[in-house]
């Protein structure tokens, strides 16, 4: 033993259970869920009631009344604070309290501030808000016609992403973003194609359900800074985007979070941050606002979308042309719609190798909730409508569903749509474990009489979004022990512990030796976003260069020491001291071309996934059971192999409830099942018999240790994979989201002849 | 105001709240016991769930003075210092928990159900755990925790070597 020994392949690509596991099975983890000031308000929202109209009068006058009342808040009272008060990560679009007029049910109006949460909940309801109805609009097809009524006098495209410049100014449109791609001559190869098939096909709005309702608590100092503990994926992002609404340095705003009770995509950007430090500014008193479960309904969604897809064949069932327009519901405000517009819909010709395509995609604003990322990004909404449409092709021309995919896979080396070539991308060994788990090859029952089995997959495919920055640091303290600072948040994925594992196997110690600091911007270094499975790609990047900083700093100071506890001592002559290791990681990126959306280098790595199921179907009721659900992943490499399996399992039982049941329901822009005993979301006793995650690791050039994200990956395909698994049990085609009894059965009468009534 | 005394975890724990409080926010804001959480407050979730003279409760539902001279077990009343209680250790060592908002109150009906019923079917525990949502994980994880107590194999008191 002369030095220290710094061994691989110790920690990564191990199951260690998750760092802080004690924590919360014990129920003392933490969340900001149970932060409480001394001396704070509890705010609540009074909601618009009508999906678009003008504000012509507030009268807060018994709302005031009400025992406990501090204040109630207005626009009027944030315009005294901020002048411009619309925020937004796309577009400047989103008022911080409705301002001169409301473009959704549920949009916040105003803010009162009590010393309890049961004076603030009486007082909101009694907030009297007078109208002038204007007309509204929620299909988002009809929305984007040029007689629709319009939301937003003129589109303000936010400083942060450049390519939506161009936007900036544009009237009298609900088109918030048009993105398209060309590549080759879809027309020319329609016309030569042997078969061309057309559907269209929809999904409804969705929503997250994170567990932990949305929570932000807001403190002022008397200095003149503000500190915001909230439980959200993006400090950074809420540290810049507060400091340019209040028009200070960024420093004097600390974002803080502590662990996540759920995320998926619901607690970015801006939610109730901006809000909050409003009302605490105002009041100069601590301020909690905490959203009910049936308020974040009004919230953040997911995008209901249009896809009409077309594809080209040739007599050997090979795709050759591809054309798909889709419109995204964007709801009132952009949120990230854009980005998703722009990011997922590129990539609707899927993992498939189709010469000829075109693609064009429409954000469109409609007087619905907003909607804005939810794992996955919009990729499964273009997999519903293109795998959908794979197995009809595949049994139209009497090719298996598997070999018809195989046939048109689409390999590494090979240009994708955008041009970019692709690589680290696995179509045949996820396309062969799935067969495996799914015993394709063996004969399957069909069921008789009125309960018919079937069994369908499904493959699609994500670029990872791009480009994004990470940065962390790896501190090594007096007595040689380790903390990460970055600010991933762990919002139950297990970043904690992914990022230490990566840092142990640099510094070559025990994962369960490391610490991670949680997100804090005073402490942090900056991260983009804890999104878009970016973060074990990125940020993992940036914690091992942070730690391989540490170790050369380590090596370099105190040659020869065997431990780090020795080198702190020989280098600081006690055992004292702090040794900072920095790392930092950007992905190269070409930006697409404005006109044809080509690029050769589009994104750090492709997020591949497919997915098996089998069904019974019961043709007298037209409910759905699976049985049996797979989903697997093409990763990399698994930094922690039985966290990755949880994710794709995990998902699979979303992405289940997604298909079979969750839909949010509308009447003129009312949510009319707003609650949990409403929106059913899946239950232990939705599982499938059988449930499996699995992967396939082929080192990622790029990753750290080869890794690349997962966290989405398991929504992508169970979908098709359950309604393909319901074509083969009953021949029966649907095009909606979700595949109710009602739908189901409606589809099953009308095939044998005998529909069902309209209701 | 009313005056509730109760056996919380165990110990006995008297406030005096406004009638419309709820054993919920008794618990977690007078108590500072925050293991049970808010998830809905009206009863679909399970995140509050609590044992409540034997029978859980969804503690969002129940007033805190229907909760007076009874005996409450929260999640905070399982493990001691020493050990984690078998079920808690069942679900560390499965992974069981994701996000881990839904767990305490996972907990608590994993904790009611073996003590009525020691070995319960995978039917029997879905059934037991069916008002418990979580949006994590898929479930299966906590399924497995649940029957490996039943099992045995999470019976011995662990945590002491190691
Ligand atoms: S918080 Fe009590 S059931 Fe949801
Ligand atoms: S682990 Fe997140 S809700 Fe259950």
């Amino acid at each position: 033993m002369g030095s220290l020994d710094f061994a691989r392949g110790r920690e990564v690509g191990r199951s260690l259970g998750r760092l802080e596991a004690a924590a919360k099975v014990d129920g003392t983890v933490e969340y900001i869920h149970n932060l409480r000031l001394p001396g704070m308000l509890h705010g609540r929202i009074h909601r618009s009631s009508i999906p678009h109209g003008r504000i012509v009068r507030i009268d807060t006058s018994a709302a005031l009344a009400v025992a406990g009342v501090h204040a109630v808040v207005t626009a009027d009272d944030v315009a005294r604070l901020v002048p411009d008060p619309y925020y937004g990560p796309a577009f400047h679009d989103q008022p911080i309290l409705a301002t001169g007029k409301v473009r959704h049910v549920g949009e916040p109006v105003a803010v009162v501030l009590a010393d309890n949460p049961h004076a603030a909940e009486e007082a909101a309801d009694l907030v009297a808000v007078e109208y002038e109805p204007l007309e509204a609009v929620f299909d988002e097809v009809a929305a984007a016609a040029p007689d629709a009524p319009v939301l937003h006098d003129e589109l303000r495209p936010a400083g942060m992403f450049t390519d939506l410049k161009h936007l900036a100014g544009r009237r009298d449109t609900n088109v918030a973003l048009d993105a398209r791609l060309r590549s080759g001559d879809v027309e020319q190869a329609f016309a030569e194609a042997e078969h061309v098939f057309e559907h269209t096909f929809r999904t409804g709005k969705v929503m997250h359900a994170a567990f932990e309702p949305m929570v932000t608590v807001a403190e002022p100092h008397a200095a003149g800074g503000l500190t915001i503990h909230t439980a959200s994926q993006s400090p950074s992002f809420v540290r810049s985007e507060i400091s340019r609404l209040l028009g200070w340095p960024e420093n004097r705003v600390r974002v803080r979070t502590a662990f996540l009770g759920g995320g998926f995509g619901a607690k970015l950007y801006i939610k109730l941050e901006a809000m909050a430090a409003v009302c605490a500014l105002l009041a100069r008193r601590p301020v909690r606002i905490a959203l009910s479960m049936d308020e974040q309904f009004y919230t953040i969604t997911k995008h209901g979308a249009t896809v009409r897809i077309k594809t080209g064949v040739a007599r050997d069932g090979r795709m050759t042309a591809r054309q798909v327009e889709t419109f995204w519901n964007g709801g009132a405000y952009a949120d990230i719609g854009p980005r998703v517009t722009q990011k997922s819909g590129f990539s609707a010709a899927g993992p498939y190798d189709i010469e000829h395509v075109a693609l064009d995609n429409y954000a469109v604003y409609t007087n619905e909730p907003p909607a804005g990322a939810l794992r996955g990004f919009g990729i499964s909404q273009l997999v519903w409508a293109y795998e959908r449409q794979a197995d009809v092709i595949a049994r139209t021309l009497g090719i298996d569903p598997l070999e018809f995919r195989r046939r048109n896979a689409l390999r590494n080396g090979r240009p994708h749509a955008t041009g970019t070539v692709v690589v680290g991308m696995e179509v045949d060994a996820v396309l062969d474990r799935l067969a495996e788990a799914m015993a394709w090859d063996k004969p399957f029952d069909r069921g008789t009489g009125t309960i018919r089995r079937g069994r369908g997959i499904g493959i699609g495919v994500k670029a990872c979004v791009s480009p994004t920055t990470s940065t962390a640091a790896v501190h090594i303290y007096g007595d040689g022990s380790c903390a990460v600072h970055c600010s991933t948040v762990d919002m139950g994925q297990g970043s904690d512990t992914t990022m230490a594992q990566i840092a142990a196997e640099v510094l070559g110690i025990p994962t369960t030796d490391v610490r991670v600091v949680h997100p804090d911007t005073d402490v942090t270094p900056y991260d983009m976003a804890t999104l878009g499975s970016r973060s074990t790609f990125h940020m993992g990047n940036a914690v091992r260069r942070a730690a391989e900083d540490a170790r050369a700093q380590i090596e370099r100071m105190a040659p020869g020491a065997t431990s780090f506890r020795d080198a702190m001592l020989a280098r600081f002559a006690m055992q004292a001291g702090t040794v900072v290791g920095f790392g930092s990681y950007a992905p190269s990126y070409q930006k697409p071309d404005p006109e044809t959306g080509l690029s050769a280098n589009i994104t750090p790595f492709w997020m591949l996934g497919g997915a098996g199921a089998e069904v019974e179907v019961d043709t007298e009721t037209g409910r759905i059971t699976v049985t049996k659900l797979v989903n697997v992943a093409d990763v990399g490499r698994a930094i922690n192999p039985a966290s990755v399996e949880r994710q794709l399992t995990g998902a699979a039982i979303m992405q289940l409830g997604f298909t079979l049941f969750e839909e949010m329901v509308f009447s003129d822009g009312q949510v009319l099942n707003a609650s949990l005993a409403d929106y059913k979301i899946p239950g232990f006793l939705d599982v499938p018999r059988e449930l499996t995650g699995t992967f396939v690791e082929a080192p990622h050039p790029e990753g750290p240790f080869g890794a690349k994200g997962v966290g989405e990956t398991g929504i992508f395909s169970p979908s098709p994979a359950i309604a393909n698994a319901l074509y083969d049990a009953t021949g029966v085609m649907l095009y909606d989201m979700p595949l109710t009894p009602e739908r189901v059965l409606r589809a099953i009468r009308e095939a044998g002849g005998r529909p069902l009534e309209q209701a | 105001m009313t005056k509730v005394t109760l056996n919380v975890n165990g110990e006995t724990r008297t406030a005096s709240v406004p009638p419309e409080m709820t054993l919920l926010r008794l618990l977690r804001e007078e108590f500072g016991l925050t293991g049970a959480k808010l998830g809905c407050d009206v009863g679909d979730c399970g995140a509050c769930t609590v044992i409540v003279d034997g029978k859980t409760v969804n503690s969002c539902l129940m007033l805190a003075p229907q909760a007076d001279g009874r005996d409450v077990l929260t999640v905070e009343g399982l493990a001691t210092m020493e050990r984690l209680h078998p079920i808690q250790k069942a679900f560390e060592e499965k992974g069981s928990l994701q996000c881990g908002f839904c767990g305490p109150g996972v907990i608590m009906s994993a904790k009611a159900l073996l003590d009525e019923n020691p070995d319960p079917s995978v039917l029997e525990i879905r059934d037991a755990l069916a008002g418990n949502l979580c949006r994590c994980t898929g479930y299966s994880k906590m399924i497995e925790a649940i029957q490996d107590v039943a099992r045995g194999d999470n019976r011995q008191p662990v945590g002491e070597s190691a």
